[in-house]
């Protein structure tokens, strides 16, 4: 099972080493990582999903608190939360393509050469989908972001130092 | 008052309380060194053979301390050689202080003369670490590296500073107060439910066993632990680096557990009911094979990491704390037991393992064996000294066979087990704990890995006695040969120089045993002597330490010695 984590972290050289450093050496199987900017300056936020079926997201979430950069983690996934993945898909230019596109909301963002580019953000899976859908179409090209989550209304995380337990 | 970066190194220092520093000078530190004679008298410097002695030094001055130990060395080839210090340092949680220096900022990735990316290279292998390139920072770093390394699960962190940095000068002012670091709040204390449930388990239990790890001495609770243990009536087994933890002679201390632990203790962690593990991680030199692990055991489980509960043994209450503020919370609430069954059962296997024990078993006759050597320094030494081993057969024995009574006088490689350890580890402990009479013990092969501080010891006349088990093997790896590759003695066979020479030659006075009856007076003799000796003990060659649980078998699936051989003598 897909489990999130949202990680607060000192927005500082090398921190984005230590993370991937921890997962590396304890030997974490690490479905994404995203790391981003915030309302604060001073503190970026990583998002990570686990896949809990080889990976203990209790071992992830403590050994990533014991790392002195980390201000906080929360487990995300049982709350109410959103995530979002972005996808920059790129096919060979076609009406299916386009209706495929128009079905799931995606935006084309450039249509020349015989190539359309599409962005589309939504829920990973959906996400899946539709790159799943696209393919026997004839993608060239495509990136995507990784997941990025957010709780819902008042759930907001803050780096506050009371909340960070660390060994 | 301006201060260069060297001076605010060396003042830092001195404010965090240091007394010594084990260094090895080069260009990247040049500037530093260069100021130490302003704060000669104030501070002594130790110049080490290696770094890595040198980091081993630091690693022995806090195990034997408490303190935090420093080690200093130039950037690239003086820093790599530090590395196996730091990781054995974290893998045993000790507080040590590595200071390097680093190119000059405009240099660094530049692949500059003696540059490499310390801070990339020791990662994964200290607690945390810093580059300081501003001089600004330097002092505030080093605070703050003195803070993360001594508190709540000690560990190594280390100290990049750029030479421009030292250089440069500065207004000083040590930074008092609090220190800010917002994603580092160590956890001391057990929740009210934790403990309730901890304390219901302990009534419930009938056959429940005490695991007393290095946490015990790193967080001064032996006094605590005893409380507990008396009190509850509940037996006591040590790992490795626990000994010290409870006295070896008490009645409810059992001894080690694990690999060459005592068969009567894995006996007794596999009959248990309710395992207390306190301030130790479930090794799998501890453990055997987790599947059968302790299969009817509830475990309660207190560390101070909360990252060590449920990573090996899943356990019933998991307790992230500083053990002798959670044993406090678990006393006022702990009730008077007994568990006589339990403690009379646990004898019964105690006596079936002396009968078999080689001190109690084989006459001394023409042979020196290591087992007997080391009881005879138990002996020889009232078993009082602060004995800091090197690691392989010798360091099982002496496990086994030297009974420590206090905390912090047995310093081991327990985790990483570093040969090369002992040596060096045992001048720091000295230099740390001048009162105490220090031992180091180690194998021939482990002593040659570090001999070169020989050196060390000879110039700052540092009154350790070297003990060397000399079997003419590698005796741990001969001992898995001989059991698990069918006696392919491959690489193991070892030729060593004239011990007594080598030290003779480093103007070391030595001494040589070969039998049983000349070991009261070499150790009285190496004793006397105020400075460093050594006294090399040529033991059989093709001894085995008993019992031994294979790697990953059950831990009750022990390799025994013979019972009774004809020749039945008590020589304990």
């Amino acid at each position: 099972m897909k489990q999130t984590l949202v990680a607060l972290v000192e927005n500082e050289p090398g921190v984005l080493n230590r993370v991937a450093s921890l997962f590396r050496r304890r030997n974490f199987n690490i479905d994404s990582l995203t790391v981003g900017r915030t309302e604060n300056p001073d503190v970026s936020r990583m998002t990570i999903v686990v896949d809990s079926t080889v990976t203990s997201v209790y071992q992830v979430e403590k050994n990533l608190v014991k790392l002195v950069n980390v201000l906080l983690v929360d487990e995300v996934t049982e709350k109410p939360f959103f995530s979002r993945d972005l996808a920059l898909i790129k096919v060979r230019a076609s009406d299916a393509a386009r209706a495929l596109a128009d079905k799931y909301g995606a935006k084309l963002i450039d249509h020349s050469n015989g190539l359309m580019l599409f962005e589309y953000s939504d829920e990973e899976q959906r996400v899946e989908q539709l790159v799943q859908e696209l393919n026997p179409l004839g993608i060239v090209e495509m990136v995507r972001t990784g997941v990025v989550a957010m709780g819902k209304g008042e759930l907001i995380l803050h780096p506050d130092p009371e909340d960070k337990v660390v060994a | 008052m301006k201060l260069t970066g060297a001076e605010i190194i060396w003042e830092c220092l001195l404010r965090e309380g240091v007394e010594v520093v084990f260094g090895y000078p080069g260009g990247a530190i040049l500037p530093t060194y260069d100021a130490l004679s302003k704060y000669e008298g104030k501070l002594h410097h130790v110049l080490v053979r290696h770094e890595q002695g040198g980091t081993h030094m630091a690693d022995g001055y806090a195990r034997a301390t408490g303190k935090v130990g420093v080690a200093m060395a130039t950037s690239g080839p003086g820093a790599t050689n530090m590395v196996t210090g730091i990781a054995t340092a974290m893998m045993d949680s000790s507080p040590i202080v590595c200071i390097t220096g680093q190119v000059a900022t405009k240099y660094i990735g530049s692949d500059a003369f003696q540059e490499c990316d310390v801070t990339g290279i020791t990662l994964p292998i200290t607690k945390h670490n810093f580059l300081v390139t501003d001089i600004t920072k330097l002092a505030y770093t080093m605070r703050k590296a003195f803070h993360i390394a001594r508190t709540g699960r000690p560990g190594p962190v280390l100290v990049d500073v750029a030479k421009d940095v030292q250089t440069a000068s500065i207004e000083f002012e040590y930074p008092e107060g609090v220190i800010k670091l917002p994603g580092y709040q160590p956890r001391t204390y057990a929740s009210e439910e934790q403990v309730s449930r901890a304390i219901d388990l302990i009534r419930a239990a009938k056959r429940p066993l005490i695991l007393a790890g290095h946490g015990v001495n790193m967080s001064g609770a032996e006094r605590e632990l005893l409380e507990f243990a008396e009190r509850a009536q509940v037996p006591v087994a040590l790992t490795l680096l626990g000994k010290g933890a409870m006295p070896e002679s008490h009645p409810l201390c059992l001894g080690m557990m694990g690999m060459h632990g005592a068969a009567a203790v894995n006996q007794a962690i596999q009959g248990a009911d309710l395992l207390l593990a306190f301030g130790m991680r479930f090794d799998d030199r501890v453990t055997g094979n987790l599947k059968t692990y302790s299969p009817n055991s509830r475990k309660i489980h207190v560390d101070i990491d909360a990252s060590e509960l449920n990573k090996n043994v899943p356990v019933d209450v998991g307790i992230a704390g500083d053990l002798k503020t959670v044993l406090d919370q678990f006393l006022p609430e702990l009730p008077r037991l007994e568990h006589r069954e339990w403690v009379h059962e646990i004898r019964n296997w105690q006596e079936d393992g002396d009968q078999r024990d080689i001190v109690h078993q084989v006459a001394d006759g023409d042979k020196l064996y290591a087992a007997h050597a080391i009881r005879d320094l138990w002996k020889a030494t009232n078993g009082d000294a602060l004995i800091v081993t090197d690691v392989g057969q010798h360091q099982m024995w002496e496990a086994q066979y030297y009974l420590h009574d206090r905390p912090r006088t047995l310093i081991t490689s327990g985790g990483l087990g570093t040969m090369g350890f002992g040596l060096p580890a045992a001048i720091g402990a000295k230099m740390g704990c001048p009162n105490e009479t220090v031992w180091a013990v180690v194998g021939d092969g482990g002593f040659q890995m570090t001999a070169c501080e020989l050196a060390t010891a000879a110039q700052e006349n540092v009154n350790v006695n070297i003990a060397v088990i000399n079997n003419g093997y590698l005796g741990m790896v001969r001992q898995w040969q001989e059991f698990f590759y069918e006696e392919r003695y491959n690489a193991t066979p070892m030729r060593s120089p004239d011990f007594v020479k080598l030290a003779e030659a480093h103007g070391i006075p030595a001494f040589r045993v070969t039998s049983r009856h000349q070991i009261q007076d070499a150790v009285t003799q190496a004793e006397r002597i105020n400075g460093p000796t050594l006294v090399e003990f040529r033991v059989e060659k093709a001894d085995v330490v008993y019992p031994m649980v294979p790697a990953g078998a059950d831990l009750d699936n022990m390799i025994r010695r013979p019972m009774a051989t004809p020749d039945f003598s008590d020589n304990g």
